[in-house]
């Protein structure tokens, strides 16, 4: 490290001492705000569009964005699509957070015999993801009559490695005092896990909850194949019949129901993106 | 280690979900895949006749497999090279240690919200051939570009927003990864004009490495299954079958036909293979850590 402020302080001459202080950071917000419209610019444009009358498609914002939105939640049901996502989200990111608190907390705070094993099984999600077993993943549901219904949109997702490892990292940071303490207290496996350890981990839960929470809402391969009806259908699926309903795409209407979808993840993104943040950083450090 | 309670049952119970869960819904539905690979059966099984590898042969003689394979190839390589190249750039941007930088920080990340089906929806609509914006840039500049109907548009156009999407989580790793590296290396990096190009790749993307190396591996595996949906809502694998990718194929011969249940199976597998290596090549070089989603 030495031999880069070595070098930096070298090069300050007069010149090179005004780039820096008064010019370079204007370019640079230049070049990041240009950065920022590029990026965001798909966004705007659907946007724009999504207050039009259909098949306009200039840059003008037109007047129909109460019509064209009401048309979007008519034709694809948005009320219960929205309704039918989030229960199936927040399921899934509740579910997957107890699963793995429980389970990490039973192989950091116990004697487990086999405990390498059973994290092992646990693992083995991440070489086996949807695709690799779709087909049987079917079948099974038809078995248990769980096609087209919130049981098999949600329990088969509900064990998590991801989470698990998560927590089991996290763990192992909390200092022993407070284990040791809780128990000369008196207090048992449940209090502790209860009072203390989950309090200390809302950071994880956060970044897991939104991790969990934007996957379930973007969802689409399996709630095609296992919603089938309307009573469980979830909002992507509900934006592709937006987009077949027509020979030609009604392109405010089609725009009105995108942005309807987009909305509620992007809230939970803003709320909890700095927990996710901390999260990202701190596991990324043992890399 | 840090054992404090006594318990000899409890651990086991806490434990039990995640496994049966993993048991009935991850492993024993890949057990069967392995088995229905080896037979040729159909959706209500009145047929299921052994036929050994039979499958896999007939998957890799197939013209449109290996035309699967092959634009499965172009749009991963090209997806992950760009996402990777511009969320990159964008990141160490918005790391710069410049009074108002935070801000950028929010701003880039937001398409981690967006789903690859919306991102295509909203690039469907800028390359619309009769009303798209970005169509009237390229003929300006001209270029005929019309996704419905060329082949290699409609790829070119999958890989836009396929990349575009994953632009958000791409930049949120490499911030997390860069908030590690001390401010001095970056501005360093980032100032001294003629050398600033060499500090870059000697100093700041060194410390990169493993942050460079998990998102090749996730930006893979997004390029190869998370796009189904933005198939499946703008091009459905065509024109043709130019943008008929692996994991479009095996919902076409699963789900939309009633007797190719075998040859499926035996697509799933070739995708576990796909799999197998990249979590063999994630756990070899990087740790055992995963942010799968």
């Amino acid at each position: 490290m030495s031999a880069v402020s070595a070098s930096t302080s070298e090069t300050v001459v007069t010149y090179e001492g005004r780039w820096r202080r008064r010019l370079y950071p204007i370019v640079m917000h230049a070049v990041m705000l240009t950065a920022v419209f590029l990026v965001t610019f798909p966004l705007i444009y659907a946007l724009i569009l999504s207050t039009q009358d259909s098949g306009i498609g200039s840059l003008r914002p037109g007047t129909a964005i109460v019509e064209n939105f009401r048309g979007a939640w008519a034709r694809a049901e948005m009320a219960l699509l929205i309704r039918n996502t989030l229960v199936v989200a927040l399921a899934v990111a509740f579910g997957k957070i107890m699963l793995s608190i429980m389970g990490a907390y039973a192989l950091i705070y116990f004697r487990v015999r086999g405990g390498m094993i059973l994290l092992a099984v646990v693992m083995l999600t991440h070489l086996l993801p949807l695709p690799v077993r779709i087909v049987p993943t079917y079948d099974l549901l038809t078995e248990l009559g769980w096609v087209d219904t919130f049981k098999g949109l949600t329990i088969p997702f509900f064990a998590s490695a991801t989470g698990l490892l998560l927590f089991q990292q996290f763990f192992r940071t909390v200092p022993t005092d407070l284990a040791d303490a809780a128990r000369v207290d008196g207090a048992g496996p449940f209090r502790f896990l209860i009072s203390i350890l989950i309090p200390v981990s809302r950071t994880n839960i956060g970044a897991l909850f939104l991790i969990e929470f934007v996957y379930m809402w973007n969802q689409y391969l399996w709630p095609l194949i296992v919603a089938n009806s309307v009573r469980t259908r979830q909002v992507q699926i509900g934006i592709k019949q937006l987009v077949a309903t027509d020979a030609v795409i009604e392109w405010g209407i089609l725009t009105a129901g995108a942005i309807t979808v987009i909305v509620p993840p992007l809230i939970v993104l803003l709320v909890l993106q700095r927990s996710l943040m901390s999260g990202l950083s701190s596991s990324t450090e043992d890399f | 280690m840090n054992t404090v309670f006594p318990n000899r049952i409890l651990p086991y119970l806490l434990l039990a979900p995640s496994v049966i869960l993993v048991l009935v819904f991850f492993i024993y539905p890949a057990a069967q895949s392995v088995e229905l690979s080896l037979y040729r059966v159909n959706r209500v099984r009145d047929v299921q006749v052994y036929v050994g590898l039979e499958n896999f042969q007939r998957l890799f003689e197939s013209d449109n497999y290996i035309n699967s394979l092959t634009v499965s190839a172009k749009f991963t390589v090209a997806v992950v090279a760009a996402a990777l190249t511009i969320s990159l750039a964008l990141a160490v941007g918005a790391s710069l240690p410049i009074r108002g930088f935070g801000i950028y920080r929010t701003l880039l990340i937001w398409t981690y919200a967006l789903s690859p089906a919306i991102a295509g929806v909203i690039w469907a609509l800028l390359t619309d051939p009769a009303i798209g914006l970005l169509t009237d840039v390229f003929n300006a500049v001209g270029i005929n570009f019309n996704w419905r109907q060329g082949k290699d548009d409609a790829l070119i156009f999958l890989i836009m927003a396929a990349t575009w999407k994953i632009l958000g989580y791409d930049i949120l790793f490499f911030l997390a990864g860069l908030k590690n590296i001390p401010h001095e290396v970056l501005e360093a990096a980032a100032l001294d004009g003629a050398n600033s190009w060499t500090r870059f790749w000697r100093m700041v993307l060194p410390l990169l490495r493993p942050t460079i190396l998990f998102l090749l591996i996730m930006n893979t595996l997004y390029a190869s299954f998370e796009t189904f949906g933005l198939i499946d809502i703008t091009t459905q694998g065509g024109p043709g079958r130019a943008t008929s990718l692996l994991i479009y194929e095996l919902y076409q011969d699963g789900f939309k036909s009633s007797s190719r249940i075998g040859l499926a199976s035996a697509q799933s597998l070739v995708l576990l293979g796909i799999v197998a290596t990249l979590t063999f090549i994630q756990y070899r070089f990087i740790s055992r850590r995963t942010f799968y989603q």
